[in-house]
């Protein structure tokens, strides 16, 4: 209970923030409930900077990252899971290193590189990444494969499939839940994300709300209760998200790590 | 090899080939390209120059790399054992057999799930020393006004504390833990008359050490490249005169590695010298995970099946 009080604290400050006047919010002291509620701070705060615009590059991106990730990940998880080669259990754990490489190791080499073929300041570096699979889902998915019985495949094998029938019409349609996991993650992650874009993006029009919210704070003055009203609506489609599809969020944060 | 053998041979690499292409183009071949722009003098715009060893000297003599390496390790020796306990102590709060467990589990584990971005904005304002709520609260019980986000000596506590809301993802692995946990043991440690807290460090404990090593491991890597927040929280900071990055906190005590890496790239646009900065943390981060994992080893309790 104490716990959970603690961990409310803070949204509880940024709801009550975001409903404040100026004049309450530099009151002394400060008031627990706001006076008044100000709505009208969340029409504000999407106005005081192209929220919409912003809002509508988050979804671009996500949608293009998580369409990549799953595309990527379950063909690649196939190919681990689903299929006997020599070498296959050294290269997956090499996949499975790569989870450890810190990213900022390789974002002077990337932007360079971005760079040089003029990928800068467009979507193409925060998207297509994607679209090559990422290690922690490549596990998660694989985890979920080896768990489908063999007979299944072989089944499909003696009626003359072929490994790229079996994969999309026998195990694809099976494999939805673990679809779904990542779909989820990887949408969530490029709605958080904040280091990608602010490397490879620099104009206004482009920026998605991670990049955004910064305009909030002007030379002098934070418009606070601004500020909060854009963050709450920033975080809201996430919980949204989460109440909508606990069971996979769950699923996906446990899934294996305990074996593992 | 057999015509089945040289065919699944085919078809896995067919299948894994998107990996293969990212992992040599994104991450193998950068690595070696930043290596190699580490021995240059670069700006992005120029022709490297090559300078050998000169920006690894450098590096040993520059005040600020030490800063934000001390910063960095500061930061991931506090933030990684706290982090530890609060998961625990959550996933035990999470396995209590009340009825509104459900919401619980909710509420503790969704800040995990949230953008650092916006926490770091509600974490300005909860830590305000005039009208946050941390100061009031700490007020009403006797303690005495701190501005965390001002004072120096309690800035990297501040990112400390922001950083146990994510807490409730690995307090979800440490639940399937608990749950992994025999009963019967503990059944009959009680009839010997163990209490609880003797029955959690005794048996409960052990047998969760493999997910401890996890989250040592995965915090270890996060706590190396925390970058978001420094970067928020900081160019935030009143006087800073809306020059992004500017500064990085009073004095400097959110410089933390990543964020000078980052720094010295694209505002001082020193890509050679960054090379370097990106090298080190590479061999650093190796370098700690592989002594965690041979320390791991006295700790570890693998069930011997």
């Amino acid at each position: 209970m104490v716990m959970c009080a603690c961990f409310f604290l803070p949204f509880y400050q940024m709801l009550i923030t975001s409903l404040k006047t100026t004049e309450e919010l530099n009151a002394y002291p400060p008031t627990f409930w706001p006076r008044v509620f100000v709505w009208g701070n969340y029409a504000a705060a999407i106005q005081y900077i192209p929220f919409m615009r912003f809002t509508l590059n988050s979804v671009i991106l996500a949608i293009g990252v998580t369409i990549g990730a799953v595309m990527s990940n379950s063909l690649i998880a196939y190919g681990f899971a689903r299929i006997q080669w020599a070498g296959r259990d050294l290269i997956f754990f090499i996949a499975i290193i790569t989870i450890f490489i810190p990213f900022p190791v390789t974002i002077v080499a990337l932007f360079d590189i971005f760079a040089k073929i003029g990928w800068v300041n467009t979507y193409f570096p925060l998207i297509v990444p994607a679209f090559f699979g990422s290690g922690m889902y490549i596990f998660l998915m694989r985890q979920f494969l080896m768990e489908l019985p063999k007979e299944i495949s072989e089944a499909a094998r003696i009626d003359g499939a072929n490994e790229a029938q079996t994969f999309l019409q026998i195990i694809l349609p099976l494999m939805k839940p673990s679809i779904a996991v990542v779909a989820i993650f990887a949408g969530v992650a490029c709605w958080n994300d904040f280091l990608t874009p602010l490397l490879f993006l620099n104009t206004e029009e482009l920026y998605p709300l991670s990049i955004g919210l910064q305009f909030f704070r002007s030379e002098h003055n934070v418009a606070y209760s601004l500020l909060m009203a854009a963050s709450a609506m920033v975080v809201f489609p996430v919980i949204v998200l989460f109440l909508a599809f606990q069971r996979f969020f769950i699923e996906g944060v446990t899934v294996g790590s305990v074996k593992g | 090899m057999t015509r089945s053998a040289r065919r699944n041979l085919r078809n896995g690499l067919l299948f894994i080939s998107p990996w293969i292409f990212g992992f040599l183009t994104l991450q193998v071949y950068p690595i070696l390209y930043s290596l190699r722009m580490s021995f240059t003098e670069y700006t992005g715009f120029n022709d490297m120059v090559d300078v050998g060893l000169q920006n690894f000297t450098e590096l040993f003599k520059d005040e600020l790399f030490w800063k934000s390496a001390y910063n960095t390790l500061y930061y991931t020796a506090l933030a990684v054992p706290i982090g530890v306990v609060v998961a625990i102590v959550l996933a035990i709060a999470m396995n209590q057999k009340v009825k509104e467990v459900s919401l619980y589990r909710a509420i503790l584990y969704i800040p995990s799930i949230l953008p650092v971005f916006a926490l770091s904005f509600v974490w300005i304002v909860f830590l305000n020393p005039k009208f946050g709520l941390f100061n009031r609260i700490g007020g009403a019980i006797g303690l005495p006004t701190i501005d965390m986000l001002g004072d120096p000596a309690w800035t990297k506590f501040a990112i400390v504390l922001m950083a146990q809301l994510g807490a409730g993802g690995p307090a979800l692995i440490f639940l399937a833990g608990l749950r992994g946990v025999p009963v019967e043991m503990l059944e009959s440690a009680q009839i010997d008359g163990a209490g609880p807290v003797r029955r959690f460090f005794s048996i409960t404990l052990p047998l969760i050490t493999p997910v401890i090593l996890y989250d040592v491991i995965m915090g270890l890597a996060m706590g190396l490249q925390v970058f978001t927040q420094a970067y928020i929280i900081t160019s935030g900071s009143a006087g800073s005169g809306g020059s992004i990055g500017g500064s990085a906190g009073p004095q400097d005590s959110l410089l933390f590695y990543v964020f000078y890496l980052y720094k010295c790239a694209f505002q001082y646009s020193q890509m050679g010298y960054a090379s370097a900065l990106a090298w080190v943390l590479f061999i650093v981060s190796v370098v700690l995970a592989l002594i965690v994992f041979k320390w791991a080893k006295s700790w570890v309790h693998y069930e011997s099946e």
